[in-house]
C-alpha cells in the first residue's frame, strides 16, 4: 500500500428487491448513504469527495445519471467522480475511492454502488447486437454456460456441484436481512428441478436482477483509528488491485483466465498472503452462476487446478467450513448489476469489523472482496484487515 | 505530493463524421503514436485508464471493445471512467500518487456523428423535473447564455468575437475541424439558433480522440526533454437543477482553481473546455484570468469538440506548448454535465 493506510468506518445498504418502485433514483443512494454515514458517525459535510459506481446508463436510461444527484448526495462544491469498469465496476470504484485516502488527496471519502435494474431488462441490455459480430441473444448465462461445460469437461466436477453452491448461497441469504432473494423453502431438490436455462446452468443457479445501493465510509488512518478508539472497528485496507485483459485474445484461457490471476497474485502480494487457503478467513466472491465458486476458488489460487469442486463437496465454502464463501448470500441471491462489486468489498469489510450479523463468521480476521466483470476480462479485488497492515 | 508529468501527446484530426472508422479503429492509431513518443516499452505502462460514453456509442459496455485498441494482453492494470478523459487523467494522476505507478497511459475518444448530439445530451438531465421536457444541449446554454448576457457578463457581439478569434486561432492547429470563420460582423447578421446563440456560439459537432502518457519524476526526466509537470490539479461539481444555480458564475470552478493553485504563478496560456462561446467569459472570471492570459490559442473547443475527449485535450495543447519551450506555466479546464456543471482545473509548468 502506498503513503497513507486506508480504513473503512461506514457501510451502508438498502434492502434488495426486485423493484424499489417506492423511491426515486436518488433516494435510493441516500438511503444507503445515510446509514454509512450513520455507522460511521459523519455527516454529509464530513465528506470531501464522492466516487461512484454502475453499470451501462441504458440501464436506466439516464446518461451520467450522477450529475443530477449532486445536490441529494450533498457534493455541490465537491469532487463527484464516476467508475464504469462492466460488472468489476463497484468494485473498481471502491478502489479508486481508496486510491484518494492512500494518495493522500482526500482524508474522507464516500463512494456508492448502485442499480435501478427494474428500470429495464439488464438480460437484454447484455444482449446488445454489435455490427460485424455474433450476436448472442442470450444474456450473460449464455456467454458464460460454454465455458462452464469447459470447466466440467477439464475438472470432471460432479454435475450437481452447481446445485450445491446455489443451495448454499440461497441459505446464506437467509441469515441476510438486506439479501434480495429469501427462499425459506429451497432445497437440493427444488434447485436440482429448477428449469434448465442454459445448460448446465438452472433457473436457481442463476443471479436475481436487483435493485439497491451499498455506500462505503472510507477514512485515513487517523480516521480508522478514531473510529477504533470509539469501540468502532474499521476495517483496514490491506491491498486492492484491478486486471484487465482483452474479451478475445488468442490463448486467452476462458474458464481461467490470466487477469484473474494476475489480480489475485497481486493483491495478495500487498497484503502479504503467501498460502491464501490457509490465511484468508473469509471471502465473498463474485458467482453470478452456481459453477463460478468452484472456477474462481481455482483461479483465485483456494484451490490447485481441477479441484475447486471438492472444496464445494466437502463443505469447505460452507459457513462452517474452514473457507465460507459468500455468507452475505452472494451475488446469487441480490444482483443490482453497478453495485453487486461493492456489496462484496462491504461485505468483506462487515466479517472483520465483526459486524455481519447473523452470516458473521466468528473471528474473522482477514477477508477477500472480489469482483469480475465483461467477458470474465475485469477484475477488482480487496483485502481487508482487523489489524493494521 | 510525487512530481507528475505529461510526457507525451497525441490525437486525432477532429473531422465532422469519422464514418470509415469505428472507435476503436479511430483511437487505436492515436495510442500506437502516443506509445511511440513516450518512449515507453508497449508493455510497460503500469497503469492505463480511459474515458468514454456508452450513450454516444449507442451500446451498453461500450469501452470493452476499445480495450483491443491497448492490446491488453499479457493483462494489465486498468480502470475507465463514464466522464471525459482529463478525468481518466485524475484517476492515473491519483495511482502515480499512491506510489502503485509511475507511469500511465490515458486515452479518450467520442464518436457523437451517428446520434442527434444536442437530443442525446438532454438525457443528461434529472429524468423526474427537466428530461420529460427533452432540453437540448444547445437551450440549456441558450438559457445561460441569456443569464450571462443580462448579469453584464458578456455581449453577443463579445461573444461573436470569441468565436471569431477562436476558429481563426485554429488555423494554425492541424488537428483543428473549423479553421476559418467570417467577421465578427458578419457572424452577428447570422439567424438565432437558440436565442441568443448563433450557430457560431456553438462548438462543432466532432468525432476523435486523444491520448497521453503520464510519468513520476525522474522517469519523467529521463523520457522527456521538457516535462509538462502537474502542479495543481482538483475537480468540483456544481448543482445540477439550473434554478438553484447563478448560471452566469461557476464556484466550483473557483474553488477547483484556488485548489489547484492558479494563482500561485503568472499564467501564460489558458486552454478553456468552452463549448459555447459565453463559457469564456464566466470561465476567465471564475479563474480570476488577466486579460493578458491568452486563451485557446489552439482554437479550442469551438474549433474542435470530439465529447469525452475535448476536456484532455485542452491538457495535450497546454502539454504540448511547455514541451516545445514556447510557455512556462498554463492552465488547462475540462468540463462535463450541462452549463459547466462539473470542472477540472490543472496548472502545468515547465522546468527551468
Amino acid at each position: 500500500m502506498g503513503a497513507e493506510r486506508v480504513a473503512v468506518v461506514g457501510v451502508g445498504q438498502t434492502k434488495y428487491t426486485a423493484v424499489r418502485g417506492d423511491v426515486s433514483l436518488p433516494g435510493l443512494l441516500r438511503e444507503a448513504t445515510f446509514r454509512a454515514l450513520e455507522d460511521a458517525q459523519m455527516t454529509l459535510a464530513d465528506i470531501d469527495a464522492i466516487v461512484i459506481g454502475k453499470a451501462p446508463d441504458f440501464f436506466e436510461g439516464i446518461m451520467v445519471p450522477e450529475y443530477s444527484f449532486v445536490e441529494a448526495l450533498g457534493a455541490v462544491g465537491k469532487p463527484i467522480f464516476r467508475v464504469h469498469t462492466a460488472g468489476s465496476v463497484s468494485g473498481s470504484t471502491a478502489i479508486v475511492a481508496s486510491g484518494l485516502i492512500e494518495s493522500g488527496v482526500h482524508e474522507r471519502v464516500l463512494t456508492i454502488g448502485w442499480e435501478m435494474q427494474s428500470c429495464s431488462e439488464a438480460m437484454w441490455a447484455l444482449s446488445f447486437n454489435m455490427p460485424f459480430q455474433q450476436q448472442l441473444v442470450a444474456g450473460a448465462g449464455g456467454y458464460f454456460a460454454p465455458y462452464i461445460r469447459q470447466y466440467i469437461a477439464r475438472s470432471n466436477a460432479p454435475d450437481d456441484t452447481g446445485v450445491l453452491v446455489a443451495l448454499k448461497d440461497r441459505q446464506n441469504a437467509l441469515k441476510n436481512p438486506y439479501a434480495h432473494l429469501h427462499e425459506h423453502d429451497i432445497s437440493y431438490e427444488s434447485v436440482k428441478e429448477s428449469l434448465m436455462l442454459w445448460d448446465p446452468i438452472r433457473y436457481s443457479e442463476t443471479c436475481p436482477s436487483s435493485d439497491g445501493a451499498i455506500a462505503l465510509v472510507l477514512t485515513n488512518e487517523a480516521g480508522g483509528d478514531a473510529a477504533a478508539a470509539e469501540g468502532r472497528p474499521p476495517a483496514w485496507v490491506h491491498g486492492t488491485s484491478f486486471r484487465s485483459e482483452p474479451a478475445m485474445a488468442a490463448g486467452r484461457d476462458q474458464v481461467s483466465p490470466q487477469a484473474g490471476k494476475d489480480c489475485a497474485a497481486d493483491v495478495f502480494r500487498q497484503a502479504g498472503i503467501t498460502n491464501p487457503r490457509e490465511q484468508i478467513d473469509v471471502v465473498e466472491m463474485y458467482v453470478p452462476f452456481s459453477w463460478y465458486e468452484p472456477m474462481w476458488l481455482e483461479n483465485l489460487g483456494f484451490a490447485e487446478e481441477g479441484t475447486g469442486w471438492q472444496l464445494t463437496h466437502d463443505g469447505v465454502t460452507a459457513m462452517d467450513g474452514d473457507l465460507p464463501v459468500n455468507c452475505s448470500g452472494g451475488v446469487l441471491s441480490t444482483n443490482p448489476i453497478g453495485a453487486s462489486g461493492m456489496i462484496r468489498f462491504g461485505e468483506a469489510a462487515l466479517q472483520v469489523r465483526g459486524m455481519a450479523g447473523e452470516h458473521q463468521i466468528d473471528g474473522a480476521r482477514t477477508a477477500l472482496g472480489h469482483a469480475y466483470g465483461g467477458a470474465a476480462q475485469f477484475y477488482a479485488m480487496w483485502v481487508v484487515g482487523a489489524d493494521k497492515p | 505530493m510525487r512530481d507528475v508529468a505529461i510526457i507525451a501527446t497525441a490525437q486525432t484530426k477532429h473531422v465532422r463524421a469519422a464514418t470509415a472508422t469505428n472507435e476503436v479503429e479511430m483511437i487505436q492509431p492515436v495510442i500506437q503514436e502516443v506509445i511511440e513518443r513516450s518512449g515507453v516499452d508497449r508493455h510497460g505502462f503500469d497503469f492505463t485508464c480511459s474515458g468514454s460514453s456508452d450513450y454516444l456509442a449507442g451500446q451498453p459496455f461500450s469501452f470493452v471493445m476499445t480495450l483491443d485498441a491497448v492490446a491488453a494482453w499479457p493483462p494489465i492494470s486498468e480502470s475507465h471512467v463514464e466522464m471525459d478523459g482529463a478525468w481518466a487523467l485524475y484517476e492515473a494522476w491519483v495511482k502515480i500518487q499512491t506510489g502503485h505507478a509511475d507511469t500511465a497511459l490515458v486515452y479518450s475518444y467520442g464518436k457523437s456523428s451517428p446520434g442527434d448530439l444536442p437530443r442525446v445530451l438532454s438525457r443528461m438531465t434529472d429524468p423526474y423535473y427537466e428530461a420529460p421536457l427533452w432540453p437540448s444541449s444547445v437551450d440549456i446554454a441558450a438559457l445561460q447564455a441569456r443569464a450571462a448576457i443580462q448579469a453584464g457578463v458578456t455581449s453577443e457581439q463579445a461573444m461573436a468575437d470569441i468565436a471569431y478569434r477562436s476558429r481563426t486561432s485554429a488555423a494554425a492547429n492541424p488537428f483543428a475541424q473549423l479553421t476559418s470563420s467570417a467577421q465578427p460582423s458578419a457572424l452577428m447578421d447570422e439567424e438565432y439558433l437558440a436565442d441568443p446563440l448563433r450557430r457560431h456560439d456553438c462548438a462543432p459537432i466532432t468525432d476523435g480522440g486523444v491520448a497521453i502518457v503520464l510519468a513520476a519524476g525522474d522517469k519523467a526526466r529521463s523520457l522527456c526533454s521538457r516535462p509538462a509537470w502537474i502542479r495543481g490539479i482538483d475537480h468540483r461539481a456544481d448543482g445540477h437543477h439550473l434554478n438553484f444555480r447563478d448560471l452566469t458564475t461557476s464556484p466550483s470552478v473557483s474553488i477547483a482553481a484556488e485548489k489547484a493553485g492558479v494563482a500561485n504563478g503568472p499564467i501564460e496560456i489558458a486552454e478553456l473546455h468552452t463549448c459555447f462561446t459565453h463559457h469564456e467569459p464566466i470561465l476567465r472570471s471564475a479563474l480570476g484570468l488577466g486579460d493578458d492570459v491568452e486563451v485557446n490559442p489552439s482554437g479550442g473547443p469551438l474549433a474542435a469538440n470530439p465529447m469525452m475527449a475535448a476536456g484532455l485535450i485542452r491538457m495535450v495543447e497546454v502539454a504540448n506548448r511547455i514541451h516545445s519551450g514556447e510557455v512556462s506555466r498554463g492552465v488547462a479546464h475540462a468540463t462535463g454535465g450541462h452549463a459547466l456543471q462539473h470542472n477540472l482545473i490543472a496548472v502545468l509548468e515547465g522546468e527551468g
